[in-house]
């Protein structure tokens, strides 16, 4: 029986820091495509190591004993691991909903009537134009017309369907098209996605960053689709953060409901946050999930608003957006604990106007820089957290 | 009774096709899952929701609301609440 002193410290510890109500599996960095804006982190080449089945069956667990409930399994591509619908399958079992993020490739008829068997609950498909030519250079692959039978086969197995398009400087400007091709395909959800800038982004932002009137013209047209489509589909519009004067309140908080599981076993409270410095995470190798929500370093750092130094630690609205995101403080302002430089109250918020500035700039330099393509090489080559 | 909305105690409800209903003991409450989301349901949305079962009117509903709890009058509670719930596509 539990000593009831330590169930009591248990329970107040978990009263204070509610559960870790979304896992994001990352099943594997392995990825057939290229993309440019890809959010894994750019040194990913060094960290090639994967969980086993077994592992992940563990993790699943230990984090729904705790109350996550929904999951996605995300990579890389996820497609990649043989035992895709034996996660899935333990998954649902456990009594998760399930969401499979994936690029389409790899998921054939067999595989997706697997999944469907393992209990698989919803596909997310992304896509990275409306075009053929754009999709498969953004990628750096053949893979257009391979998506466009993969939302055919998703949708002719019943499967609610989110689209999902990273939008930047390059298909901005399609983005009628690419409404289009939602409803063609006819996803449910479709997010348009601005390109955040972190991981192989942010080596690319100068190139991928939006100008101010493409950014609006997208968001007016969108406005205009929802008005007549909103009925059919949901629409997601996200303004890269670049764009405001506000940060956004990251992840919903830092160890707030967010719990991702890189391939290798290391436990983040968002998916970037490995490239942190002074910090520890931990891995699900070496700790239990409750041992990492609860009481590492990793986890408890950032938590709340105790850390923060100013403008935020004064600031009125710092429960609003908890001082924005650490990973982009630390790669605009080289402090972690820095106020998120997209908030127009950061003395570096110049930082970022500067390169907002450069995007209103046609056909400037940075701009026509080559674009670096993701990849096992290029990440080697660069060894770099981001 | 009868709503604009068309829905009256014949209705037939039901948990629409992309949801999930289910109870969540480290909430406390029973949650609506949908595709990269969730709702957490108050104790009341909860109690309709799950009663949403396909097979069940409305009519059907409501006597089982007010047999449980032991309460009256809940029809017009219960419609309201449906009504939102077929907007928002929880219910079909």
């Amino acid at each position: 029986m539990t000593d009831p002193a330590e169930a009591s410290v248990a329970q107040n510890a978990a009263a204070k820091i509610g559960p870790p109500l979304w896992l994001l599996a990352e099943l594997t960095y392995r990825c057939p495509l290229h993309c440019v804006y890809c959010f894994n982190p750019v040194d990913f080449a060094k960290h090639e190591d994967e969980l086993t089945t077994e592992q992940w069956f563990r993790v699943l667990r230990e984090a729904r004993e705790l109350g996550s409930v929904q999951c996605g399994f995300s990579g890389g591509e996820p497609m990649l691991r043989d035992d895709l619908e034996l996660i899935v399958g333990e998954a649902h079992r456990l009594g998760y909903y399930t969401n499979l993020l994936t690029s389409g490739i790899g998921l054939n008829e067999k595989r997706i009537d697997a999944l469907k068997e393992a209990g698989l609950d919803h596909i997310q498909l992304s896509f990275q134009d409306s075009t053929r030519e754009m999709n498969d250079f953004l990628s750096s692959t053949r893979t257009f017309d391979l998506k466009r039978r993969v939302a055919d086969l998703i949708k002719s197995r019943g499967y609610p369907m989110v689209m999902n398009c990273t939008i930047h400087r390059h298909n901005i400007d399609h983005i009628e098209a690419i409404l289009q091709l939602a409803s063609d395909i006819d996803a449910e959800y479709v997010e348009l996605a601005n390109t955040q800038y972190y991981g192989w982004a942010q080596v690319n932002r100068d190139q991928l960053l939006p100008s101010r009137e493409q950014l609006e013209r997208a968001e007016r047209i969108t406005n205009e689709w929802r008005a007549t489509h909103g009925n059919k589909m949901k629409l997601f519009f996200v303004v890269p953060d670049y764009y405001e004067k506000r940060p956004k309140k990251c992840m919903n908080g830092w160890g707030n409901i967010f719990l991702t599981i890189a391939p290798d076993g290391k436990a983040l409270p968002c998916h970037t946050a490995r490239m942190l410095p002074g910090l520890e995470f931990p891995s699900v190798q070496a700790s239990s999930i409750r041992e990492i929500w609860y009481e590492s370093e990793g986890f408890n750092r950032y938590r709340g608003t105790g850390w923060m130094k100013e403008p935020c630690a004064s600031c009125p609205e710092k429960e609003i957006d908890l001082g924005g995101c650490r990973c982009q403080a630390y790669m605009v302002a080289n402090d972690p604990a820095a106020a998120d430089p997209v908030c127009d109250k950061s003395p570096l918020h110049g930082r970022i106007t500067d390169v907002v500035a450069l995007a209103q700039q046609p056909g400037n330099p940075a701009q026509s820089k080559p674009l670096i393509y993701r990849g096992p090489k290029e990440s080697l080559k660069l060894d770099r957290p981001f | 009774m009868t709503h604009e909305s068309g829905i009256n105690r014949e209705t037939v409800p039901k948990v629409g096709r992309n949801f999930r209903i289910q109870w969540e003991p480290a909430q406390d409450a029973y949650v609506l899952l949908y595709p990269e989301g969730m709702v957490k349901l108050n104790q009341s949305a909860g109690e309709i929701l799950k009663r949403c079962d396909g097979a069940a009117n409305v009519g059907d509903i409501v006597a089982d609301l007010e047999s449980t709890f032991n309460a009256q009058g809940l029809e017009g509670d219960v419609i309201r609440f449906i009504e939102l719930a077929v907007q928002q596509k929880w219910v079909e």
